[in-house]
């Protein structure tokens, strides 16, 4: 309808209080740092930034975490596209609940996939074991670990975005255009470079980039495989924990400046990526694979390829049933109990963590889906300034590494000064869950943002038409409107919170220990069956979420 | 206004702009009460905005609106109490049927056998009695748009607002749906403005017909008022069927004038009435319906040559076009005979002197590339 259509939803200056708020909670921790490493209050100096330069280890890990990142992307591509393509336009028996499998890995969360990697693949893993066994070998065939190590977990956990994009845009893409260039006589071949591959250019460039994002945050594989080979994550972790924080805030700010040049980048390379996510359309015809050899050739690579991609889960709930100090050189298990379960619930210790987790997962996921709905309703409702500053403070924190939030609000809340907009939180149970909530804001954010731009603004017009006010308008037709994708992106925002690792590293108190590090201190304490045990707990939630997510909300 | 109807909608000099473009300059209307109003116009004319303001989901930049005396120009659309029915019709897909027609209802305090009571005889006033507990995706879209009726209509508003009720319809549903409307509107006796782009729906449902062009009223009037007696080019030409024949004026007399037709103004002489204060000797143009011209012998006072190029059977009438042969004269239209020419013959024109006098206007000034 006409621009000014919404103009009366909701006075200016509150916009302007919600924008502010956000750019505090967004910006500022960003802004702190920066100041920071550039001297701060003792003066401004680029002195950190020479020594980081003069380090030869330190621009490394920078270099590393790039082209880690490119490689992410490339193998990730040459899984996901293929994959994509074959589940979209061939049909053979199984298909269905194959295609759903494959996207399985990235119900995972990080860490509890890379615990799944280290217990199937890694030295004393169930596959090299195996093979040990049968060739008799002295020691296990290889170390999982080193640049290797990370780039298969990444290509494992990652293909499955280019998988989803290119399903979806094939689905999308419309079938008609592939008979017209039939009908003009191009050849399959000639039809795919020439109108299907322009047409996924969009959905690829945005898995690219969501791929590459993703591995230049990714913490948990480089810091259980990386070992010396250290990225930028892995680096300012450690060089927190050697006590060089201002360092850490250098390395933060160039991990951010990386992550910027790489989104800008990619905007500048191709304006029309598509970072939504996926959209149901009117699928063209799959090819019938007719030759019954062909089909079931595929049918049974697809069941191989299911059995390797749940492997890393089916092993983790197996370790789980391993009770503690029963299992040495066997191949299998002898013993299998719920001795580990058992010690979550009944042990405080142990149950403390799955508590904090939740309610921290819980009060940050609330908090995200309250500021991001009401950030999208402004963004929606307003289409000046205001409202796209609304959009791009929801979004920005989907483009900042975890690792670079979290030293941001380390340093922002470690001072009382409230004058400047800064409070003491660091050490008190509610720094955590404030980093959780901007990791989830995205999420709830984006999730909100395209429920209400699916919504036909006729229908708030009706509401009002009929005497209904604003606020019932709210809870009698948007609210229930877009609840399927405000579901969606909360479940989403639950499950990210609840796995965190790579936020918790940082920022946890023992009062606040969560799952991921109560996974990673049972791995260093040899009681592999109660991480397993966690990660099973976290596998659950989160498959739970993504049934939900895939459901309700995977149109949005 | 027909004159036994008092004035119970009045838009007095409302005027609204988005940015530099003027979407609707200062129109004055008045609607009796109880008169179906229809704005007619293509699309661009201001005619959703007039609909928008008057629903409150714009504020005008000038003027004010008035209904029953009471000047509601400010006030927000869940004040005023009017119904409305969406072109897509709006209807909320989460809720059923019975709860959509409720909405309006559920404001008023009423007790839950007050609403159910109030939701039955509306559905049943549309023709839909039972539908309370279907899906608003359940049912077709001529129930559907009749369910967005009835959930304009249940709250008893003090003015119904349709905008293009029928254009999300099916050709072949839409007269019949529009004869069920133009009823239900009778019977609940509501004034009602209507918002279309479509003459037939306009002239059919409306009382009377206000015509908007690029943000001005040009015309408010009966539908035969506008068809006979258009008071500017656009109506003339908007309205039905018709060619406008450039010429000059060669003189009046009274509200008579006679016209020499050619871009030059040297071709054959024909009459109209003037629609508008012109100079002899001034560029004019001559709009002429189809209706009123004949297929006349050669050599017949006034007759235009020309070649029949196009020729329309459309069951009890046939039009034929033709190119005349002066200069500067566009294709026109005949009403005639299914037998009486074939394409390519070569006819001659004339006034037949039956139908609504051609209209003279002054010509448009040619803009100078």
């Amino acid at each position: 309808m006409s621009p000014g259509s919404r103009r009366r939803s909701g006075s200016g200056w509150g916009w302007w209080l919600l924008a502010a708020f956000l750019a505090w909670l967004v910006g500022y921790p960003l802004l702190i740092t920066g100041g920071e490493a550039l001297g701060g209050s003792a003066g401004w100096s680029l002195d950190y930034f020479g020594t980081f330069f003069s380090r030869s280890h330190e621009w490394l890990a920078l270099w590393r975490s790039f082209w880690i990142s490119a490689l992410s992307v490339f193998f990730s591509a040459l899984v996901g596209v293929p994959l994509g393509f074959l589940f979209e336009r061939t049909d053979f028996p199984g298909r269905r609940i194959l295609g759903a499998l494959v996207a399985l890995p990235v119900a995972l969360p990080p860490l509890v996939g890379v615990i799944a990697f280290l217990f199937l693949y890694g030295e004393s893993g169930f596959v090299p074991r195996a093979i040990q066994l049968a060739l008799g070998l002295d020691q296990a065939p290889w170390r999982l670990q080193g640049p290797a190590a990370i780039l298969l977990v990444h290509t494992y956990s990652m293909y499955v975005y280019f998988y989803l994009f290119t399903r979806a845009a094939l689905a999308r893409l419309d079938g008609s255009l592939l008979e017209a260039a039939a009908n003009l006589g191009a050849g399959r071949w000639r039809t795919l470079v020439r109108v299907t591959l322009p047409m996924l250019r969009p959905a690829l460039a945005g898995a690219a980039l969501l791929t590459f994002m993703t591995s230049l945050a990714s913490f948990s594989a480089p810091y259980l495989f990386g070992g010396s080979f250290r990225v930028m994550t892995t680096q300012i972790v450690a060089s927190r924990l050697n006590g060089d924080v201002t360092m850490a805030q250098v390395e933060t700010v160039m991990l951010a400046a990386l992550a910027f040049v790489a989104l800008g980048a990619m905007r500048l390379l191709d304006p029309g990526t598509e970072l939504a996510g996926t959209v149901r359309g009117v699928a063209p015809s799959r090819r019938r694979l007719i030759s019954p050899l062909a089909r079931w050739a595929t049918a049974g690579a697809g069941y191989v390829l299911a059995v390797v991609l749940l492997l890393p889960h089916a092993t983790l709930l197996l370790i789980s049933f391993v009770p503690a100090g029963t299992w040495t050189v066997e191949f299998l298990p002898p013993i299998l109990g719920l001795e580990n379960y058992g010690a979550l619930v009944s042990r405080p210790d142990r149950l403390r963590p799955l508590v904090n987790s939740a309610w921290m997962a819980a009060a940050a996921t609330a908090g995200a889906l309250l500021l991001g709905f009401a950030a999208a309703r402004g963004a929606v409702a307003r289409r000046g300034k205001v409202g796209r500053l609304l959009e791009s403070l929801v979004v920005l924190p989907w483009a900042i590494p975890g690792t670079v939030f979290a030293v941001a609000l380390a340093t922002t809340f470690s001072v009382d000064a409230p004058h400047l907009g800064r409070f003491l939180l660091v050490g008190t149970p509610w720094l955590l869950p404030l980093a959780y909530l901007l990791r989830d804001l995205p999420l709830t954010g984006r999730s909100a943002l395209s429920g209400l731009r699916q919504l036909d603004p006729a229908l708030e017009e009706a509401s009002a038409v009929l005497g209904a006010g604003r606020w019932r308008t709210l809870r009698r037709v948007v609210l229930p409107m877009v609840r399927p994708a405000l579901v969606a992106g909360a479940g989403l925002a639950f499950i990210t919170a609840l796995g965190d690792f790579v936020v918790s590293i940082v920022l946890y108190t023992l009062d606040t220990r969560p799952i991921s590090i109560e996974i990673l201190s049972s791995l260093r304490l040899q009681d592999t069956g109660l991480a397993a045990a966690y990660g099973v707990l976290l596998m659950l939630v989160s498959g739970a979420a993504f049934v939900l997510w895939g459901r309700d909300g995977g149109a949005a | 206004m027909s004159e036994e109807k008092r004035s119970f909608l009045s838009l007095e000099g409302l005027g609204k702009r988005f940015g530099d473009h003027e979407v609707l300059r200062a129109i004055d209307l008045d609607v009796g009460e109880g008169e179906v109003l229809a704005l007619l116009g293509p699309s661009g004319s201001g005619k959703t905005t007039a609909l928008r303001l008057l629903a409150g989901f714009e504020v005008p930049d000038s003027g004010r609106i008035r209904v029953g005396g009471e000047d509601v120009t400010g006030q927000p659309a869940a004040k005023r109490g009017f119904g409305m029915v969406f072109q897509h019709y709006a209807l909320f897909p989460h809720l059923d049927v019975g709860a959509n027609v409720a909405f309006g209802l559920e404001t008023r305090g009423w007790s839950r056998e007050r609403i159910a009571a109030r939701v039955a005889e509306v559905l049943d006033l549309v023709g839909l009695t039972g539908f309370e507990a279907r899906r608003p995706g359940e049912i077709s879209g001529g129930q559907q748009q009749r369910v967005a009726l009835a959930r304009a209509l249940a709250p008893e508003p003090k003015l119904l607002l349709l905008d293009e009720p029928l254009s999300n319809l099916d050709p072949s549903l839409r007269e019949r749906t529009r004869r069920q409307l133009r009823q239900v509107v009778e019977r609940v006796g509501i004034t009602t403005v209507l918002v279309t782009h479509e003459q037939e729906e306009a002239f059919h449902l409306g009382d009377r017909v206000a015509v908007l062009h690029q943000g001005t009223l040009q015309q408010v009037g009966l539908p035969e008022e506008l068809y006979e007696r258009p008071r500017t080019r656009f109506v003339a030409t908007f309205v039905g069927r018709a060619a406008a024949l450039p010429g000059r004026l060669e003189g009046r007399d009274g509200e008579v004038g006679r016209v020499s037709l050619g871009a030059a103004g040297d071709g054959q002489s024909w009459s109209g009435a003037l629609g508008e204060t012109v100079e002899a000797g001034a560029a004019v143009e001559l709009v002429v319906r189809p209706e009123t011209l004949a297929f006349a012998p050669p050599g017949a006072a006034g007759g235009l040559g020309g070649r029949v190029v196009g020729r329309r059977f459309n069951g009890p009438i046939t039009y034929y076009e033709v190119q005349p042969e002066l200069q500067g004269l566009p294709e026109l239209e005949v009403l005639a005979d299914a037998g009486a020419a074939q394409v390519g013959d070569t006819v001659v024109v004339a006034p037949s002197g039956t139908g609504p006098a051609p209209r003279i206007f002054a010509r448009p000034v040619e803009k100078t590339p």
